[in-house]
């Protein structure tokens, strides 16, 4: 993790540890400028009685200009940490969100959106937590050189007593890894579940307020913030111990410092102010043992971060694509050879042989669940069959290149989906379009009266859930978002159910004029029940339990296919049926 | 609003986004830094719960720190420096005490660290959960107006940044104020002069820090805000996934999810730079004061003021006045993330919710079908123009009305109106002459339910979303409940029954399974007022007669309001409400309408000709 962080920020790095090591070379300069005061003007003052005025001159400005230099090494060592520490954080978030746009919906089914907005979030920011102390535990290795040099020039036997601390140290360190790397990453996991739970919940935020259900949310989610609490605190408690203990090690080498010190000034090896400079220069040597304990002791959180940012950047299953490109304009012909599709163990088209002729109108009808909407993602490419193969003009849709299905499919999903952004962006999404391509698009699908009437326009800003639109206002932008592309194969999934059965009239016409005048070359197939929507198709196929039952034309298959008849005549017999009760009432 | 907070606003002006029209966003608590704090830490006891102990472990921790510097001075002065030559008792005796003392320090560290981290992670559970309540108590307009993600950071990142503050921060600010306090008394023992000077160093940095605090909080508030935003693009890309894939959008989303994430880090980046500076000036007023002891020091020993030890012991001093000065500015400026991100928290808890529950004063309507009385009802979004205009009408118990007319005629906001999840503008509503606002949450949620037209499920099992409706209902009420309204069949496709999970937001089953499935919940819940918004749009023609026939016999009864597109609802109704630009233009039974020639006629000949072409 060091070593990746090192590759991709290689300058900012070596940038920060310099600093870091001016910082801590004049950390220990400013114990050698107090020593040097203490020696040339400090003890010779005391014992002369006077004052050497060059010798104190020169240590007050002596240690100024350390601390000056020091100053620089902290900018240098704390901004560029910094920006180090940012800028790996937002490469690594842009990379997960990059991974999220790639993987397939497969994928992004089995795990859950909360958990995987917290990858992107805490995890990635926690994985990079330990570089901001970094460059300065690997700059305070100098500092603790320049210390343990100086205290072997001051003393060698003292400084076997600086020495010892790096044992004691390694053994604390380890202990607390042990004790904190399964703890945090717990807590790690704990973290991810608030996340879950609060994004599932506010989700379904509508149906929770609907059914009256805050409580039993709130005990669900207080019950992983429970969890998430005493996790955190499991691992503080190894935090808790790690830092007064980092503490104290030092401290006790002071104390045997002043012993072994005061039986080599009393055998008069050595002065008494070498036992001070010593005593001194362990408590430096506090300083950088803290600052590498800073490092260690987020290191288990970042193994703990890494592993699950990992797991997303590592994950597999993308879709793989050709080199096929669309061709520019016209119908498109579409084929399904043999189609199987499954989800979950779960058998969902079974053997699918379908061919939409160049600029038919073809209707898909099946009663709920028939894996009709299965179907029509196929075609958009969302996922790819088990077996057999989807062909556009006869080239599988797996040989076009990235890109290339959707510039010539546009699916209209069931469910509505607008992004927090503008009308205009909306439907525009990545196309160069005008005001006027949009308008038009817009009067298209029947969307451009109530869009007009919005006080800001194409600019009105709708949230993600569109609060304040219709479901049938939804849904018409929407269908406007796909009609602004002109595309070779138009789906409609159903997605004029919310729509009024005028305005879907108006819709349906407005589509059939705009290929009648060529404005609109396209293979247009719809989910439907409408009758009049079915009417409108050259050709229908009905579906049940993931087969095709039968195709041909409307009348054709009202003839001769049963549940299609049962489907598509349900409203009327129900209306006769009613009528003939109320006559029997009346008679 | 103060001048202060006027300029803080101005500050974060690039930040606020046109609102979307008819939402709300959420707030942030705009008072001063350390009110909001405060403000913060009074949201849960535990965070303050058995803080005097932890301060008295801490006043330990400070006051053993102290003992090695003084132990050095004794040890120098009276046993190394002992006239007559070194004195190796005394320095052992010393030794001996400070080693006992360095480990009270280390024990008494442990457990203040420990008890602050029990006493503020209980806190902030506390107030996580608070804050989750609250946004499910927060109205619609409210929650629909800001990203899911954007939410879920309030609950998560938001309430993390309090975290280290608090654990690392908050007790130790404390201890670092009393820590310079008790070596400025034991300077001041050694040498009150070079104390003062000490002080006369510091006393500018402190103010000047202050100006830079300031800056540090708004550079922090803008952290938040964009990491919020951040979250947001990225949840959006995530629930949208399906419309990525199918408009090949996936680098116009990843550019905008770029965008906010380099947003975020510049603020970061900005943000360290401020805090560079404040502990830059910190080191170098350090380097100031030490310099000037050396100096100072020299004059008063000549002088005769000063023993050789007592100039060593104030080196040490120095460090341990400096030190928590240095930390203090630390945590303070980690004070300011904390409190960029207390203020959303504050201010999202502090935000009233616009449909307030009576809680316990409220009252219920007696047991029994409910009746509805609309007085002069005008519902606004803010901002926006009326949707509804002055309605005026009732709804006898036991009726089974449907609401018709065309998209954007006020019929969704009459059913959210008339369910309470919203508030009329003016006038008011009854249910069976109780007024709806007067009502307990806990009673209308349980005699009111609506079905909404996107059938959201939870990622459970079948059964467990039905159960939702009605915790603790067994499989086989649950299977009733399918089996009453005629689902028995689709119930039995599934691979598992009951127990076959829906996947994420129910999406492993189609659009219109979903709706059976919230159809059932709802139904299960046993509801004396039943409003179905739209609720089987998805549901194939066959399965909708079906289930509107084993309605009608289930609802006679109870009331129930059914939205519908379909007009074969409208013919099976007692009555049809039709509605147009914000009002009611017709009502009665549909064979009175339909041959009346007015709205109605029209959109039944529509619907007719649809179906029978």
């Amino acid at each position: 993790m060091l070593g990746v962080a090192i590759r991709t920020e290689p300058r900012v790095f070596a940038a920060a540890v310099g600093g870091s090591a001016v910082y801590g070379i004049m950390t220990v300069g400013a114990a050698s400028a107090v020593g040097w005061a203490t020696d040339h003007a400090v003890l010779p003052a005391f014992r002369a009685g006077k004052v050497p005025v060059g010798a104190t001159v020169t240590a007050g400005l002596l240690i100024l200009g350390v601390a000056l230099a020091k100053v620089m090494g902290i900018i240098g060592r704390r901004l560029l940490a910094g920006v180090m520490q940012f800028r790996l954080q937002s490469r690594y978030r842009r990379a997960v969100s990059e991974r999220y746009l790639q993987l397939p919906l497969s994928w992004h089914r089995r795990h859950p959106t909360g958990q995987l907005l917290s990858n992107a979030g805490s995890d990635v920011d926690m994985t990079w937590q330990f570089i901001a102390p970094l460059p300065m535990s690997l700059g305070v290795l100098i500092m603790m050189v320049a210390a343990l040099v100086s205290m072997v020039l001051t003393d060698p036997v003292l400084a076997i007593v600086g020495f010892l601390l790096f044992p004691a140290i390694i053994v604390l360190n380890t202990v607390y890894q042990r004790f904190a790397a399964p703890r945090l990453a717990a807590a790690q996991e704990m973290r991810a579940g608030v996340a879950e739970i609060a994004h599932e919940s506010f989700d379904g935020g509508l149906v929770v307020k609907t059914l009256g259900r805050e409580d039993v949310e709130t005990a669900r989610f207080a019950v992983a913030a429970d969890q998430l609490r005493d996790a955190n605190i499991a691992a503080g408690r190894a935090r808790a111990f790690f830092d007064p203990a980092l503490e104290a090690v030092p401290n006790f080498g002071v104390l045997v410092a002043l012993l072994v010190g005061t039986s080599r000034v009393a055998s008069g090896a050595i002065q008494a102010g070498q036992v001070v400079q010593v005593a001194y220069l362990i408590t430096l040597l506090a300083f950088p043992l803290r600052a590498i304990g800073w490092v260690l002791g987020e290191l288990p959180r970042s193994v703990v971060g890494y592993a699950r940012v990992k797991a997303v950047l590592d994950a597999r299953g993308d879709m793989s694509y050709g080199t096929a490109q669309a061709p520019a304009a016209g119908a498109a012909d579409v084929r399904l050879e043999h189609v199987s599709f499954g989800y979950a163990g779960q058998e969902i088209l079974r053997d699918v042989d379908l061919s939409l002729r160049p600029g038919s109108t073809v209707a898909l009808v099946g009663p709920t669940g028939a894996g009709k909407s299965t179907l029509t993602g196929l075609l958009a490419r969302l996922s790819d069959p088990d077996s057999g193969s989807v062909r556009l003009d006869g080239t599988d849709v797996r040989e076009f290149a990235r890109g290339q299905i959707p510039a010539q499919v546009s699916l209209v999903p069931q469910q509505t989906f607008l992004f927090a952004d503008s009308i205009r962006d909306n439907i525009r999404l990545d196309r160069d379009a005008d005001d006027e391509q949009v308008w038009a698009a817009l009067r298209l699908a029947q969307a451009d009266r109530f869009v007009k009437r919005l006080p800001e326009g194409l600019d009105s800003v709708i949230g993600e859930r569109g609060a304040t639109l219709s479901g049938g206002q939804r849904q018409r932008l929407a269908l406007a978002r796909a009609l602004i592309r002109q595309p070779r194969l138009l789906i409609l999934d159903d997605c004029t159910a919310s729509v009024d059965p005028q305005v879907e009239a108006a819709i349906l016409g407005g589509l059939r004029e705009a290929a009648g005048e060529g404005t609109l070359a396209s293979t247009v197939l719809v989910v439907a029940y409408r009758k009049a929507t079915i009417a409108l198709a050259d050709e229908v196929v009905y579906v049940e339990r993931g087969r095709i039952i039968d195709h041909g034309p409307h009348l054709e298959l009202v003839e001769r296919c049963e549940g299609y008849r049962d489907l598509i005549t349900a409203y009327e017999r129900d209306h006769d049926e009613r009528d003939s009760a109320l006559q029997e009432v009346g008679t | 609003m103060t001048t202060a907070t006027a300029d803080l606003e101005s500050d974060l002006d690039d930040e606020q986004t046109s609102p979307a029209p008819g939402g709300y966003q959420l707030p942030e608590a705009l008072d001063g830094g350390y009110a909001v704090l405060r403000r913060g830490v009074r949201l849960a006891p535990a965070f303050t719960k058995g803080l005097g102990l932890t301060i008295t472990f801490a006043l330990i921790a400070t006051v053993g720190r102290i003992v090695i510097p003084l132990t050095v001075q004794q040890s120098l002065d009276h046993g190394i420096l002992a006239k007559g030559g070194p004195d190796y008792g005394v320095v052992r005796n010393m030794v001996a005490f400070s080693a006992v003392a360095v480990l009270a320090t280390a024990v008494s560290a442990y457990l203040m660290n420990f008890r602050l981290y029990t006493s503020s992670e209980r806190g902030l559970a506390q107030v996580r959960t608070k804050a989750f309540r609250h946004i499910h108590d927060l109205s619609l307009l409210h929650q629909q107006t800001e990203q899911r993600g954007a939410l879920v950071s309030r609950v998560t990142s938001d309430i993390d940044t309090v975290t280290v503050f608090i654990q690392e921060g908050g007790m130790q600010l404390f201890v670092a104020a009393a820590q310079v306090t008790v070596v400025t008394i034991v300077m001041a023992v050694f040498s009150w002069q070079l104390t003062i000077l000490v002080w006369i160093c510091f006393v500018p940095l402190f103010l000047v820090m202050r100006k830079i605090q300031k800056r540090t909080g708004r550079a922090y508030r803008k952290v938040r805000r964009r990491y919020g935003k951040m979250l947001g693009e990225v949840s959006e890309a995530l629930v949208g996934a399906d419309v990525l894939r199918a408009y090949g959008i996936e680098d116009r989303v990843g550019g905008r999810i770029g965008a906010a994430v380099e947003n975020t880090r510049d603020s970061q980046v900005r943000t360290q730079r401020l805090i560079v500076i404040t502990f830059s000036m910190g080191e170098l007023v350090v380097g100031l004061v030490n310099s000037a002891i050396v100096v100072v020091g020299v004059l008063l020993g000549v002088g005769g003021h000063l023993s050789a030890g007592d100039l060593a012991a104030m080196l040490f001093l120095v460090n341990l006045f400096i030190s928590p000065v240095q930390f203090a500015t630390e945590m303070l400026n980690e004070a300011q993330n904390a409190i960029a991100g207390w203020r959303r928290i504050v201010g999202l808890l502090e935000q009233p919710p616009d449909v307030v529950d009576p809680g316990t004063a409220g009252v219920a309507p007696p047991d029994g079908p409910l009746g509805v009385g609309f007085e002069e009802v005008v519902f606004a979004y803010p901002g926006g123009a009326p949707v509804l205009h002055s309605l005026t009408t009732e709804i006898t118990a036991r009726t089974r009305v449907a609401v018709v007319g065309e998209t954007g005629s006020g019929k969704t906001t009459f059913a959210k109106l008339l369910t309470r999840l919203m508030d009329p503008s003016s006038g008011r509503i009854l249910i069976n002459g109780v007024p709806l606002k007067d009502i307990g949450f806990e009673t209308l949620r349980s005699r009111m339910v609506m079905v909404p037209q996107d059938g959201f499920l939870f990622d459970m099992t079948v059964g467990d979303n039905v159960r939702y409706g009605k915790p603790g209902a067994s499989d086989a009420e649950v299977r009733r409940a399918f089996a009453d309204l005629g689902l028995t069949d689709w119930l039995d496709g599934l691979p598992q029954g009951l127990a076959t999970r829906v996947g994420q937001r129910g999406e492993s089953l189609s659009a219109g399974e979903r709706q059976l499935v919230a159809l059932a919940r709802a139904y299960i819940a046993d509801p004396d007022l039943l409003v179905l918004d739209e609720a089987t749009s998805a549901v194939d023609p066959a399965t909708e007669v079906r289930i509107t026939r084993a309605l009608d016999g289930l609802t006679r009864g109870r009331t129930s309001i059914a939205i519908a597109h379909r007009l074969s609802t409208a013919e099976a109704a007692d009555e049809v409400f039709v509605f147009d630009a914000g009002e009611i233009v017709e009502r009665g039974p549909h064979r009175e309408l339909v041959g009346a020639g007015g709205v109605y006629s029209g959109l039944y000949e529509s619907w007719a000709r649809q179906q029978r072409s």
